[in-house]
């Protein structure tokens, strides 16, 4: 019984967004079915994750047909906090929404969308089928069309049509990269091919296949040369749809990328070289990027740029402490970047602006909430003893012993450039006098009712006590990111877990 | 006695007493294909395609507007049916204790379908998800453009 | 018949590249469109070509008397053409109205907004 319960996050979110077809005009309705949606797939989740901490890798083969034949799901450390990630960025952004999207984004069917998208996310990380993988990430980026363009303003169309080119980019060169897979291998399920890649003779076409796979994650996960469709559309949607983007979209093509190169091919020097100039690359134009931008959503879609750099880094380093590093920056990052978005929209209104030379006086008016958007802004600094602290050092640490020593340059710089931008975000937005006094209408969040203002605030203030947990908690955090990089860096325990039925 | 009729409705003679015949004939055929699906080619996707494109030619040589009033209901709705009868066609050999999606047969067959099972019941899932959704992406671009 | 179809994805590969990089929106959808149909080929041809096999076995066979073609690739790209069925229908729609809020086809008169810095 234990092995079908691993669909049951996915499941959670199907039924939900069912149901909600249902319920198709009554808005009411739809948020309260979202919310108990949200819910019980987050215990859902949490069952998952607490089931294959203490019982190791649980699998299962769906239909009955065994591993290399059938559509395998695997829950491994990995997968398991992937999904609880996306349970508890989902259960608060879907709180959030309840009050921040508007009704008539609600009547053209958002929250239905909301949780295909998530359904897809959670199928994109349980899967251990490669086909099956391509097929979630069509999910998630039909699912993410529709909302990057649900509301359809001339701003989110422009924004939206280099996201769609890419994204349908990146899916062609991903099923070219598995048709070739499929060539040399005649397998499709991800254990099998990792030990039928093993045994392939012509190694030159393996790096051929590894890149094209490489190339669109990478466009997925938005890394150096091909990262310009994310900044210029992931300011456009509203910010609980931006929250999403951001926090779990990217780190789906990097969970890939992790799944992919650390299982199926084993990376040669060339390879890991190639990711090391790669991050480099990223983080450097991320960090230039994010220099002279006023607008607060402009700035955090190149800080994911950015940090995406730092998770790539650690790939190249392919060690299992810096995969520690990586997992626990993948853990922050993912809580952080969506606690910033729905920050950026809360400020959108109070003040009706994401300029930052236009806004200011923030503390002084709000001093609690401040204080609250002081957490999110330091944990992503990482000022100890926060969040973003602990795997920077760790990365660092690894990248000196490693001898990279460009690479710990540039992570450096980048991290300085984050702390740069964070202060300043702070000085202008929330030091700095308000240049002209803020007239009444401009507020729109002080006419709001009390459950409206909840609805907004407690999502960000349970993400930023995530954010404080993971900071103050870290050997918590570190002990599942080293069970997790130990998996990495073993993926015979994947293989025999998901094989274990073959006779 | 000469029947005056406008332009349009003279050119679409042909296609129109046509249609009208192909309608129910496309409609058994797509339910024939969607029934012999599980050993033979077919099945509930093709089926559903083949249902769907009677009902776009019906809108070719009608209006949409005529295609849609053949409906009780809007297409749309077709696509949570289908698609909650789908699970829980999957989700009936979970309650048996067996991985998701395993097929459960009834022991005797039935005349004409066959023996029935919970593949059938996941086609005929498929068959309307298909219906629904072709109909409204169609008919939505048809509306807009 | 391999070598004819190994060009035939060159072909599509190479015309669905050229076509995404005009500037015009409709090419950029032909491009893509024949990019996703050079893939279903490149699929299709991965798979070994058996000619005259159907990937079906007759019921009553109990086991395999003679070459039969390999259905999984067939999967794939059915599952693929549905796929890029939804895909285009989007785009197709998002251009339309794209062009009705800009009036223009050109994907150069989209840049307006990335002058905010």
């Amino acid at each position: 019984m234990i092995s079908n319960f691993i669909l049951a996050p996915i499941f959670a979110h199907m039924f939900t967004a069912v149901l909600l077809m249902f319920f198709w005009k009554r808005v009411q309705a739809q948020k309260i079915i979202s919310i108990i949606g949200n819910s019980i797939a987050f215990i859902m989740c949490w069952r998952l994750f607490s089931a294959t901490w203490k019982y190791g890798n649980i699998t299962l083969q769906l239909g009955g047909w065994e591993a290399p034949f059938g559509i395998t799901f695997v829950s491994d450390t990995l997968s398991a906090v992937m999904v609880l990630l996306t349970a508890i960025v989902s259960l608060s952004v879907g709180i959030y929404s309840t009050s921040a999207i508007n009704i008539s984004r609600i009547k053209y069917g958002y929250f239905f969308i909301y949780h295909f998208l998530i359904m897809g996310l959670m199928g994109a990380f349980l899967t251990g089928d490669i086909f099956n993988l391509y097929v979630w990430f069509e999910v998630v980026i039909i699912s993410s069309f529709v909302l990057l363009t649900l509301g359809g303003k001339k701003r989110q169309m422009e924004g939206a049509v280099k996201y769609v080119t890419m994204n349908m980019l990146a899916s062609v060169i991903f099923l070219t990269a598995i048709g070739i897979l499929y060539g040399i291998t005649g397998s499709l399920n991800i254990a099998d091919l990792a030990n039928q890649v093993a045994i392939i003779e012509n190694r030159g076409l393996v790096t051929v296949t590894s890149l094209l796979f490489f190339v669109g994650f990478g466009i997925k996960s938005a890394v150096f040369p091909l990262y310009f469709w994310l900044p210029s559309s992931y300011h456009t949607p509203p910010s609980a749809i931006g929250a999403i983007f951001g926090g779990l979209l990217t780190k789906m093509g990097v969970y890939s990328l992790f799944r992919v190169f650390t299982i199926i091919f084993k990376p040669d020097d060339f390879i890991l070289q190639v990711f090391i100039v790669i991050a480099i690359l990223t983080m450097i134009s991320g960090a230039f990027g994010v220099i002279n931008k006023r607008n607060i959503r402009r700035i955090l879609s190149y800080f994911i740029v950015c940090h995406i750099g730092y998770l790539i880094a650690g790939i190249g380093l392919y060690t299992e402490l810096a995969f520690v590093g990586v997992i626990f920056y993948l853990i922050h990052d993912v809580i952080v970047k969506s606690n910033l978005f729905m920050m950026s929209g809360l400020i959108q209104k109070i003040r009706e602006t994401q300029d930052i030379t236009r806004l200011g006086g923030l503390y002084k008016d709000y001093p609690k909430l401040s204080l609250i958007f002081a957490v999110i802004l330091f944990s992503l600094v990482g000022i100890p003893p926060l969040s973003g602290f602990w795997p920077k050092i760790m990365l660092f640490q690894e990248a000196f012993v490693q001898k990279q020593y460009v690479l710990l340059g540039t992570l450096i710089f980048a991290s300085f450039i984050t702390l740069f931008i964070v202060a300043r975000i702070w000085s202008e937005v929330f030091w700095k006098d308000l240049l002209k006094p803020n007239s009444e209408e401009i507020d729109h969040f002080a006419p709001f009712s009390k459950s409206g203002k909840i609805a907004l605030i407690l999502p960000i203030t349970a993400l930023a006590g995530v954010s404080l947990y993971i900071g103050l908690n870290a050997p918590v955090i570190i002990e599942v990111s080293e069970r997790v990089a130990h998996e990495m860096k073993n993926p015979s325990i994947y293989i025999d877990a998901v094989m274990k039925n073959l006779k | 006695m000469k029947r005056y009729r406008s332009k349009k409705e003279q050119d679409q003679t042909i296609l129109r007493t046509a249609t009208n015949y192909l309608l129910p004939v496309l409609l058994l055929f797509s339910v024939f294909v969607l029934l012999r699906g599980h050993y033979l080619s077919g099945g509930g996707f093709v089926g559903g395609l083949i249902a769907s494109i009677a009902f776009v030619l019906h809108s070719f040589a009608y209006s949409t507007k005529q295609t849609l009033s053949l409906f009780q209901f809007s297409p749309m709705a077709l696509i949570p049916a289908g698609l909650a009868l789908s699970i829980l066609s999957g989700l009936l050999p979970v309650l048996l204790g067996l991985p998701f999606m395993t097929g459960v047969w009834f022991a005797d067959s039935v005349a004409v379908i066959g023996s029935v099972g919970t593949a059938l019941f996941f086609d005929i899932g498929v068959y309307l998800v298909v219906i629904g959704v072709v109909l409204t992406i169609l008919f939505t671009i048809a509306e807009n453009v | 018949m391999e070598l004819l179809l190994v060009a035939l994805v060159g072909v599509l590969y190479s015309a669905g590249i050229y076509l995404m990089f005009r500037r015009s929106m409709v090419k950029l959808l032909l491009g893509f469109i024949i990019l996703g149909n050079g893939a279903n080929i490149l699929i299709f041809l991965m798979g070994e070509l058996t000619k005259g096999k159907a990937p079906i076995i007759d019921a009553e066979e109990t086991h395999f008397v003679d070459a039969y073609a390999d259905p999984v690739p067939q999967a794939l790209i059915l599952t693929a053409i549905v796929i890029s069925f939804g895909l285009t229908a989007f785009a197709i729609v998002l251009l339309n109205k794209v062009y009705s809020t800009t009036g223009s086809d050109d994907l150069d008169s989209l840049n307006i907004q990335d002058l905010d810095i």
